[in-house]
């Protein structure tokens, strides 16, 4: 394998294979979403434990390490692992594309991507998943409501994204 | 062991995504913007391959599938709330932990966001039940359950469908 990085067909298909492993080994099918809200529970429970518990999300998803939150944290270290071994590590606060239409400014940067964070992680948990939990392995298994998530995500990316880069300004 | 599962089955998807370069703000806006199909090359290379895998094991009976209920009233709100907020924060929530990894630190006040925003949705959830979770609730349907037919065409259909787009995408240097 030469260069830095591999081809987006190949590192695709292997991550399909590795969904098809990870549900046969484990039983476990790959997704992200509902581990921010067992976490965001953990958190509260340090401050209010009791409001916790009486919420009903919270007892459906309890705030807990489980097999998914120990994935996502996987995820951060196997990206940094590939970073490191292909040099490609680069501490980066504001993207490329954003610097050249909005600005070197962090503080802009990190607003909008926390405001962004909030509509998107709200969306997910209505939506019942994201990329991960209805685009791959709702899609794989050929889920209805799963393949209309997707087309949604992709939807609402699209004007977003767009309106962010309209021309003017 | 479930815990250590998790994790190395993280590892290596978030190898794998760091790889195929999908975990950067630049290419999931550049998808978006119609500049650059990574992200799509990436995702649906890994659903195509899944796809077969899955169903040929559910075949065998060596493993079960775990479908999410088909609510359109919520999917359809809560897809486009996503991606509204996807297009602005320009990582999802698993890439954004992949983000952190290769340094990409923007993403820590995404995933800060992201916290809230799961937060926000325990506090709204019981409102959400008794309104868009209960509009248009088809249980858990797939594809060829509710077309009648055997699940193959469908997954043979993809295929070219995913072939025809990516020779597309290269044709357009996409």
């Amino acid at each position: 394998m030469k260069g830095k990085y591999w081809s987006p067909y190949l590192a695709g298909g292997l991550s399909g294979l590795a969904l098809v492993l990870s549900v046969w080994i484990s039983g476990k099918f790959f997704g992200a979403s509902t581990s921010f809200v067992r976490v965001a529970g953990l958190i509260e429970k340090v401050f209010a434990p009791e409001y916790v518990a009486s919420l009903s999300y919270f007892q459906a998803k309890v705030p807990k390490v489980e097999w998914q939150v120990m994935f996502v944290l996987g995820i951060m270290v196997g990206s940094f692992v590939a970073a490191l071994s292909s040099k490609t590590f680069q501490i980066v606060w504001v993207p490329p594309m954003w610097a050249e239409k909005f600005g070197p400014g962090r503080l802009k940067r990190a607003l909008w991507a926390f405001l962004g964070g909030i509509i998107a992680m709200f969306g997910a948990r209505l939506a019942g998943g994201c990329p991960s939990g209805h685009g791959l392995s709702g899609v794989a298994q050929l889920s209805v409501g799963s393949l209309i998530a997707l087309v949604c995500f992709f939807v609402g990316g699209i004007i977003s994204a767009n309106l962010f880069y309209r021309k003017r300004r | 062991m479930s815990l250590f599962y998790g994790f190395i089955t993280g590892v290596v998807f978030g190898f794998l995504l760091q790889k195929g370069q999908v975990i950067r703000y630049d290419k999931q806006i550049a998808a978006l913007r119609f500049l650059d199909m990574t992200i799509v090359k990436f995702m649906l290379s890994a659903i195509l391959v899944a796809m077969v895998g899955l169903y040929l094991l559910e075949g065998m009976e060596l493993i079960k599938f775990s479908l999410k209920p088909t609510i359109l009233g919520s999917v359809i709100t809560g897809g486009l709330l996503f991606g509204l907020g996807w297009g602005i924060l320009g990582y999802c929530p698993g890439t954004s932990l992949g983000a952190i990894g290769e340094g990409r630190l923007d993403a820590l006040s995404g995933i800060l966001g992201m916290l809230v925003g799961a937060a926000l949705f325990a506090q709204i959830y019981p409102w959400m039940q008794k309104t868009l979770l209960l509009v248009g609730n088809y249980g858990k349907i797939t594809l060829p359950q509710v077309l009648g037919i055997n699940p193959w065409i469908v997954i043979v259909l993809f295929w070219l469908a995913g072939v025809l787009l990516f020779r597309w995408f290269e044709q357009k240097g996409w």
